[in-house]
């Protein structure tokens, strides 16, 4: 047996087991966003804000890697947080399918590591998704709802503090399994 | 094309995706239909976890707002402290119980009375999305609920159900900015259309600004909408000033308030009666029957005169001519309905209010008595001068419009609308000797020169 095969063998289990917990991680962090996002304003609708969804797929999109993995990724979420509204499904779906696709984008170009980087862009795709959201819901819906830039503009920038800590949290998380 | 497609493929891998969930979306828009597989999955997927986390933070709340309330404490005696801390799990454990005994009690008792068919229900999550307001309840298909039933609680609506699922439904409330339901005010009857503002109060759209609504009025639902059943009340009016074109009423809803956790689905409607109130503004004030006069009065020249109705008496023009006619026969010692036919009738031309001026044997307190209402209200009521020729009596007098209280022939403002044509008649024939007495007539409004519809 040569070192080649005999790597082969060990390396293969551990890869599967690997892929195992990734795939679960996948499913199940974004499960629980959308879960804590429909439960927990129930008891603090403070928390109604908090878009914790998109986190997560800012966070995915960034580390990924790649954009495509990020926009299915994006458009998976979305459609599972559409499935949960009374809007046709699709709407959330596209919107995080483009931050998805847009955030892998920019983490080839920017060093996305970096507090400063991370807190602006979690503030813009915040914005983003807000505002794409509003014009897809006028556009394709015709629905008159209001776009109110002062609160999202506030609301970005709690969204963004909170994900400094998630994102770091998440790493940890990542690294750990 | 190989080239165009390794050189972009993360776009091209874009635009099919975005592509794809636009037609998802136009299909869905286009032909009314949803994709329930999705929808289906990702409920049922959620909903039992969020049950579960139901059940535990019903059964875990109260001990951990206790550990909260007992770090308060901690300066104090250990002993004291520990029975404390005992007697406030208890207690808050209990008054748990009760209010939910309490809630549960009156849902029950509001469900065995009402006529419409109803399952109860508890709210278990909401739906995603910061505008919407939407909230998931733990009855589906298999309990027989539908989309479009309405969702009430004893207090007011709440919603209405989007979706039915197998396990739960999605139920839009009042609050949310697409919602829409017709209502009716309680006291003025005034139909409009409830809508969500997306925020704690609602507004009740379609109202014209000539609609009179008061605050703190009553909206109930008018069934005009065919999901909720006419009768159930929806909330109080706290603002209702003009606007454009509409009003802008403003509704508190009831059954919203202290936030919704137990529901009851409406399966069958029962329209019921939208519970009267007072009238609140009406264009006409009913006037009371005259009183019966005192037993054993006398019938004197002074009683008489004691008849003849004072301001502010609640009688008719019938009663007080029937009065002023009574007394002229009193006088001239004369009692209607006796004597043979053809006997000669009381003079009616010495009734002292016709003519303006007292009868020679009647005692000066009768006259007063009839002068005194004419100096009460010398608008209401003014003495017709004899017509002096037949020849001035045949000619037309104008009927002036500005100042209908300086007329003889018109009746003074205020008056009802039955009088005014009674006098009618009398101001086109100026040459027959119809004397109509000037009586004082209780108006609605106190402003003599106030109209007939103020």
């Amino acid at each position: 047996m040569t070192e080649y095969t005999e790597r082969l063998l060990t390396e293969t289990p551990r890869k599967a087991a690997a892929d195992r917990v990734r795939l679960v991680w996948l499913v199940v962090i974004p499960l629980i966003a959308v879960l804590s996002q429909v439960y927990v304003p129930r008891f603090i609708p403070f928390l109604a804000y908090l878009e914790l969804p998109l986190l997560i797929t800012v966070h995915f999109a960034l580390s990924s890697g790649g954009p495509i993995p990020a926009l299915f990724y994006g458009m998976f979420i979305g459609l599972v947080q559409d499935s949960l509204s009374h809007q046709p499904i699709g709407m959330y779906g596209i919107v995080k399918t483009l931050v998805g696709y847009f955030a892998a984008s920019v983490s080839m170009r920017f060093d996305v590591q970096n507090p400063v980087v991370t807190f602006i862009l979690a503030f813009f795709f915040y914005f983003f998704h807000q505002f794409f959201y509003w014009v897809l819901s006028r556009a394709l819906l015709g629905e008159a709802l209001g776009f109110d830039a002062q609160q999202t503009v506030i609301f970005g920038l709690l969204n963004a503090a909170v994900a400094l800590p998630l994102f770091r949290v998440l790493d940890k998380l990542k690294v750990a399994s | 094309m190989d080239f165009f497609l390794s050189r972009y493929r993360h776009l091209t891998v874009l635009l099919i995706v975005i592509t794809a969930q636009l037609v998802l979306i136009a299909y869905q828009v286009k032909t009314n239909k949803d994709i329930p597989l999705i929808r289906v999955w990702a409920v049922t997927a959620v909903t039992p976890v969020e049950q579960g986390l139901e059940l535990v933070r019903r059964y875990t709340w109260g001990f951990v707002e206790d550990y909260f309330v007992l770090l308060g404490v901690r300066g104090q005696n250990e002993r004291l402290r520990r029975e404390n801390g005992q007697l406030k799990i208890e207690n808050n454990y209990l008054k748990a119980e009760l209010s939910t005994a309490d809630r549960a009690r009156a849902l029950s008792v509001f469900q065995a009375r009402s006529p419409s068919r109803t399952v109860a229900a508890r709210v278990i999550g909401n739906g995603t999305g910061a505008n919407s307001k939407v909230v998931f309840v733990d009855r589906g298909s298999t309990s027989g609920v539908e989309s479009g039933m309405a969702v009430v609680t004893p207090d007011g609506i709440v919603g209405k159900v989007v979706d039915a699922y197998p396990t739960a439904s999605l139920v839009m409330l009042i609050t949310d900015p697409t919602f829409a339901a017709g209502v009716v005010s309680q006291k003025n009857r005034v139909h409009g259309t409830l809508k969500g503002q997306g925020h704690a109060e609602c507004l009740v759209d379609y109202v014209q600004n000539e609609e009179h609504v008061d605050i703190g009025e009553w909206f109930y639902t008018s069934g005009d909408d065919r999901i909720f059943p006419k009768g159930f009340p929806v909330g109080q009016v706290t603002a209702a000033p003009n606007g454009k074109t509409f009003k802008e009423i403003y509704v508190s809803p009831s059954g919203m308030q202290g936030g919704v956790e137990e529901v009851l689905i409406v399966l069958q409607g029962v329209h019921q009666e939208v519970p009267g109130g007072e009238v609140a503004s009406p264009a006409y004030t009913i006037l009371a029957a005259p009183a019966a006069p005192a037993a054993g009065a006398a019938p004197t020249p002074e009683g008489a005169a004691q008849a003849v109705p004072q301001p502010g008496d609640l009688v008719t023009d019938a009663d007080r001519l029937r009065a002023i006619y009574k007394e002229a026969g009193i006088e001239q010692k004369h009692t209607y309905g006796e004597g043979p036919p053809g006997s000669k009738p009381p003079d009616f031309t010495k009734i002292p209010s016709v003519h303006g001026v007292p009868p020679p044997n009647a005692p000066a307190q009768s006259a007063a008595a009839q002068i005194q209402p004419h100096q009460a209200q010398p608008n209401l009521t003014k003495t017709v001068p004899p017509k002096p020729t037949a020849a001035a009596a045949a000619k037309p007098k104008p009927v002036p419009s500005a100042a209908p209280a300086e007329t003889d022939d018109e009746p003074a403002s205020g008056a009802t609308a039955a009088s005014d044509q009674a006098s009618a008649p009398a101001a086109r024939k100026p040459a027959a000797p119809v004397v109509r007495p000037r009586l004082p007539v209780a108006t609605p409004s106190a402003n003599p020169a106030a109209g007939p519809n103020q």
